[in-house]
């Protein structure tokens, strides 16, 4: 009988994902992108409406809608009643919800170490210019 | 007509910064310019100059970019289309025109208006329903100050028919400004699309246009990342998109050679899906586009492939924003210093709180926020616990005040300058004495596509 249970890793979104925020009138939406497949197989998992919801309801309650987009290794959420009724009244600083890109990046999802490893072993779609970031 | 068409992004807000269109006319062989100037906020934006003068209204910064792009764009025969028409298109053509003719320039420039319903918003009886909310306009409709519908690509396509240099319109749909070039150029069917690939051209347009329509979004600015926006090159001179668009739709994302940014997988897929409610149903006057299939493929250094993208005929009517009086703001921010600075603030605030409530200050919300602590993110961003915050070297605190009576909004400015001198010490940075401003909300709703006439006028050329 094998009782090990794969040792689960717990960090932010932002090691996994990209994302980029925007508004419309009251809602604010977010496209969230896997750097890969691996990634993106762990992101479907682990980022659904639900859990977007839970990460936001202390600040903003409002429901969230969900898609995937396989093709482009990415997902789209909007958060309704995100923006006080509206960049032009909301009294935030961040009128726009510019930062809330950001915001979702600090969600935290858990992962294998073993599915993590091979997230990070795989390589990205896109070409970027040599040297990486030091912090990639 | 066979040939690919080469376009170029210009500005995505009114704004922005026009240098980086000087490689794309310059290096990017590029006919077509399209810019925007016009977020959902900046008719509210508008709304205002015009209010103070009713020649404005428009996006006044159209201006000095003409003088500045136009003596480059003429040589090479590149033609320019741009929303920043804004409240007032014709305001905005004659602005140009004559600005251009005093440099000794005279381009046949078009005006795109008939995008203005407010009088039929205004009309008592229509139901002009918030798109997201559901909520009757007739609880705003006293208080309406604009409504303009989004109009189509067809006005820039007969504009550029007829010849048109320059065309300006007003409120179009953004990737319309693009797409409108693309059907001018490639012959497409737009009015008159009736078959899935007709549709399915229109499709990659409007994507190529949305990609295009925020300038360096789409080139590896704003690039939302932890660790990576690092490795994207020399964004103080960057390449703003350029798109090349064979007849059949398909479609490569580049950039000027020898600029700045990054165009790849990852920065044109993040512009792919910003302000992307259902990517199944990307509606535009012209097209609705459903991105499930599209792919990107970086077939070079910043050379990105958009093929997939899915058309079908779009519905019988068009988005307005409209934009009706909300009230007043005010807004202050001051810094605190060690020590004590978290308990000096929480003094400071309820003091605030105190007076509005004696001096009998109406108003609907007092918001309060700690710049460097949790403006960015609110309460995702936990704050430490007191004593750690009095040791902090200073803590800034910003309160805003939305009110409906605007001698409130004036007066909150005012409850604080005193504490310099009789309330806790240290202190620095003091601003919003006078920061009160109007409210403008915004009303997003449909109204039948019969109903709105887009208008097409060629300006007689100054002499």
């Amino acid at each position: 009988m094998n009782t090990a249970t794969p040792s689960l890793l717990r960090m932010p979104l932002a090691r996994l994902a990209h994302a980029r925020s925007g508004d419309k009138a009251d809602w604010v939406d977010f496209g969230l992108f896997a750097w890969n497949e691996d990634g993106y197989r762990i992101m479907e998992r682990e980022v659904t409406a639900d859990k977007v919801q839970a990460h936001f309801a202390p600040w903003l309650p409002g429901k969230v809608q969900a898609w995937a987009l396989p093709n482009i290794l990415a997902m789209k959420f909007v958060l309704e009643g995100a923006l006080q009724g509206g960049g032009a009244r909301n009294l935030r600083l961040d009128n726009l919800g510019k930062a809330m890109g950001a915001a979702l990046l600090r969600m935290d999802i858990e992962v294998s170490a073993q599915e993590w490893q091979q997230a990070q072993k795989s390589p990205r779609r896109g070409w970027w210019p040599e040297p990486l970031s030091p912090r990639a | 007509m066979t040939h690919a068409i080469r376009i170029g992004s210009g500005l995505g807000f009114y704004g922005d910064n026009w240098e980086p269109v000087v490689a794309s006319i310059e290096r990017g062989q590029v006919q077509f310019i399209a810019s925007d100037h016009l977020a959902e906020l900046t008719l509210a934006i508008l709304q205002k100059d015009r209010q103070r003068d009713p020649a404005l209204g428009y996006a006044r910064d159209v201006v000095p970019m003409l003088l500045r792009l136009w003596p480059l764009m003429q040589p090479r025969g590149v033609r320019f289309v741009c929303n920043a028409g804004g409240l007032n298109p014709m305001g905005a053509a004659l602005a140009v025109r004559s600005a251009l003719a005093g440099a000794g320039w005279h381009p046949r420039i078009a005006v795109v208006s008939g995008d203005d319903v407010l009088p039929l918003l205004q009309e008592a009886g229509t139901r002009f329903d918030h798109m997201m909310n559901g909520a009757d306009v007739s609880s705003v409709r006293e208080r309406l100050v604009f409504g303009n519908a989004y109009l189509g690509a067809q006005p820039i396509v007969d504009a550029l028919g007829q010849g048109a240099d320059i065309v300006i319109t007003g409120r179009v749909a953004d990737a319309a400004l693009f797409l409108g070039p693309l059907v001018h150029g490639l012959g497409w069917k737009l009015g008159d699309a009736s078959t899935p690939e007709d549709f399915n051209r229109l499709a990659q347009g409007l994507a190529v246009g949305h990609l295009l329509e925020c300038s360096g979004q789409g080139s590896g600015g704003n690039f939302g990342s932890q660790g990576n926006w690092q490795a994207i090159p020399d964004l103080a001179h960057i390449g703003y998109p350029i798109a090349e668009v064979q007849a059949d739709g398909s479609a490569i994302l580049t950039k000027a050679p020898d600029t700045g940014g990054l165009v790849n997988f990852d920065t044109v897929r993040q512009q792919l899906l910003y302000e992307v409610h259902n990517p199944h149903a990307y509606l535009s006057p012209d097209v609705a586009l459903d991105m499930g299939q599209i792919a990107l493929t970086d077939e070079d250094h910043h050379r990105v492939r958009l093929t997939g993208a899915q058309g079908a005929r779009p519905g019988d009517q068009l988005k307005v924003v409209a934009g009706f009086k909300d009230g007043f703001k005010a807004e202050v921010s001051w810094g605190f210093s060690w020590p004590d600075a978290w308990d000096k603030v929480q003094a400071a605030e309820a003091t605030i709180r105190s007076q509005l409530k004696e001096r009998k200050l109406p108003f609907d919300e007092l918001f309060v926020e700690y710049p460097g602590l949790n403006s960015a993110h609110g309460p995702l961003a936990k704050l430490p616990p007191a004593a750690e915050l009095n040791e902090r070297a200073e803590i800034w605190v910003r309160m805003a005040l939305r009110t409906q009576v605007k001698a409130a909004a004036d007066g909150f400015g005012r409850l604080f300058p005193w504490m310099a001198l009789s309330g806790p010490a240290y202190t620095c940075g003091f601003q919003g004495m006078n920061s009160s401003s109007e409210l403008l909300g915004i009303w997003p709703t449909l109204i039948p596509r019969h109903r709105v006439q887009a208008r097409l006028e060629i300006l007689e050329p100054s002499t």
